[in-house]
């Protein structure tokens, strides 16, 4: 099946930061404050940094990694914390679950928690994404390549990271290709590792594997 | 020439221009203001004047007003800019009550009839005095008020209260406020005279006028001569850098004139680069935006090591310019720079020095860094995303 019945809506988001006024000064206190902190936080840091690093991503690849190392210099956690992969995980809770394993574990071994010298606090920011229709429709995987590459990157986003949140189990564009029987295309699509990439790179990525299966 | 969106859609990421349409629809024909209080001179309302004209085009009935006060009026006001920024202020109770005079008479004189205010800065703060409920008011505070002097931060508090959210540029500016407070960073203007392609005749042309010769790599510091942005830093790191490289030095700030604590650093600076010929230091007017666009186009690289900053957007304007950037590890510059990926911040002499060095031998890497750069500032720095912003922010506060 080349078409399908049901077109593929795209939707674009954009996200408010909004400040929490929760903000670390150590890891401990990053700790505490990951424990106490609504669902909203843990999104910001580790799944919508991917939003707003459209086009690079740093070398963590979110923020609570980025700070340890950066402005705390402590590279251990950070990269302990940079390693996790958000799709590892059934939902925000269990991510942050984790991220509380990890720095618990991480300052067990310590004498000293370390803390900021020269650097800034770590800022806990709350997410608030607004979706966008955008109008635009897909019915074949020849329309789903050619608007993906000239839609704003927003749209990749929520289809990838922000479907995940919607409880789906793999992104929009997968589930909808199995609906075409692209199966082996959904594959490739779902196979993809959108952590470790920006979103812009993912784009390039989807849109040459929907060309190449369209040839 | 009047420029429309379309002039935009070159210069923004992919798809921006539709999202910006898209996300007004359901704000179209809403009447949304913006207060300051001056139309020209300053950050603020360069940015109003491109942003305005964008939101109107989009559908929207935006409308622009500022507010007019007397030299009291101005006088009271810079002290609060100072202690918002934690600088010690004496304020009189007749200075308050000036402040809230002038305010009450602006608001008998400006139509404050709005779906959405968005008021910049504590100048019309008052305004939200005549507010109605079913509009929505935003103080959109552009300072850095992480640390504000008491007395002044509990006089303005009283009426940011009565406002729906407030606006800050960094997480760090926000304050303790039972209000919700969004982030949205500054933005550049990638069309003005400041920011907008120049072609090589007249690069070459306005630096044969600045006197600025071209022949080996140029390090550039754009910033006024303030002991905050640390150019007698920049002239030592120099020094270091020189020792093993041929470059030269500009430090391009604007023109020392009534304030006695510019001069001083200014003389300091002098005194520092004692008449080394290729440390060139230079004086512009501040409408000598082509000027500093040329510089930092010329620039090999640009430095902003400041070591207190608010936001330093004259980061975002070098990094368009494709110039990796080596600043001080402060503010908003944390913000711009991804370390060892657009830039280095750094928290020495000795670092920007290493830094430099570093770049100056590595060609490949420097423009590589440069372009990285460019692609960065066009995704999260341009007035195209600062547009996208107030929009979000006017659609989540108004009921649907």
């Amino acid at each position: 099946m080349n078409s399908s019945e049901h077109p593929f809506r795209f939707v674009d988001c954009v996200e408010l930061a909004e400040v929490s006024g929760r903000k670390a000064w150590d890891e401990q206190e990053l700790l505490d404050q990951i424990e106490e902190c609504p669902l909203e936080s843990i999104y910001f840091h580790a799944y919508s940094y991917f939003l707003r690093h459209k086009y690079l991503i740093g070398p963590y690849p979110n923020d609570f990694a980025t700070w340890a190392a950066i402005e705390v210099r402590d590279r251990v956690l950070g990269e302990r914390l940079g390693i996790l992969d958000p799709y590892d995980f059934d939902d925000l809770e269990s991510f942050r679950g984790e991220i509380i394993k990890i720095i618990d574990d991480h300052l067990s071994k310590l004498r000293e928690v370390p803390r900021v010298s020269f650097g800034e606090p770590f800022y806990f920011i709350r997410s608030n994404i607004i979706e966008v229709p955008t109008g635009l429709e897909a019915s074949s995987l020849a329309d789903l390549a050619q608007m993906l590459s000239r839609v704003d990157v927003g749209v990749i986003y929520y289809h990838f990271f922000e479907a995940r949140r919607r409880g789906r189990k793999q992104s929009d564009f997968a589930i909808w290709l199995e609906t075409l029987n692209r199966h082996e295309t959904a594959h490739r699509i779902a196979a993809l590792h959108p952590y470790m990439q920006s979103l812009e790179g993912l784009r390039s990525q989807i849109v040459e594997i929907c060309r190449e299966a369209n040839v | 020439m009047t420029l429309t969106l379309e002039h935009y859609r070159s210069v923004a990421p992919r798809g921006t221009l539709d999202l910006l349409e898209r996300l007004s629809e359901p704000l179209k024909g809403k009447r949304v203001l913006h207060v300051n209080s001056t139309r020209s001179g300053g950050g603020v309302a360069e940015i109003l004047h491109r942003l305005v004209p964008l939101m109107q085009e989009l559908g929207l009935e935006a409308r622009w007003e500022t507010i007019e006060g007397n030299p009291f009026f101005y006088e009271t006001t810079k002290k609060f800019h100072n202690g918002l920024q934690g600088n010690e202020q004496v304020i009189s109770p007749k200075m308050l009550e000036g402040f809230l005079e002038v305010n009450r008479w602006n608001r008998e004189k400006i139509d404050l009839s709005a779906d959405v205010l968005f008021i910049h800065d504590p100048q019309p703060i008052a305004l939200v005095e005549g507010r109605t409920p079913e509009s929505r008011w935003i103080w959109r505070c552009h300072i850095d008020a992480s640390r504000p002097q008491r007395q002044v931060w509990s006089f303005l508090r009283q009426f940011v209260l009565r406002y729906d959210a407030g606006i800050v540029s960094l997480p760090k500016f926000a304050q303790r406020l039972p209000i919700p407070q969004f982030v949205v960073f500054p933005s550049i203007d990638p069309l003005s005279d400041k920011n907008r392609d120049l072609s090589h005749d007249e690069v070459i042309k306005i630096l044969e006028r600045l006197k600025i010769p071209m022949d080996r790599p140029i390090l550039l510091q754009v910033s006024r001569f303030d002991r905050f942005k640390d150019p007698v830093g920049v002239i030592e790191a120099y020094k270091l850098i020189r020792r093993r490289n041929r470059c030269i030095l500009v430090l391009a700030g604007g023109e020392a004139t009534d304030d006695p604590e510019g001069a001083k650093v200014l003389e300091e600076v002098r005194s520092a680069a004692g008449g080394d010929p290729d440390i060139y230091i230079l004086l512009l007017p501040p409408t000598a935006h082509l000027e500093i666009n040329a510089l930092q186009r010329a620039a090999t690289l640009v430095f902003q090591k400041s070591i207190k900053e608010g936001f330093g957007l004259t980061v975002a304007e070098a990094m368009w310019k494709k110039k990796p950037v080596i600043g001080g590890f402060t503010g908003g510059i944390t913000a711009q720079v991804i370390y060892g990926t657009t830039g280095y911040t750094v928290n020495s002499i000795e670092g920007a020095a290493l830094r430099a060095s570093f770049l100056l031998n590595n060609q490949d890497v420097m423009k590589k860094m440069g372009e990285d750069a460019h692609e960065y500032v066009r995704h999260r720095f341009l007035i195209t995303r600062h547009i996208r912003d107030y929009l979000a922010i006017s659609q989540h506060l108004l009921p649907r």
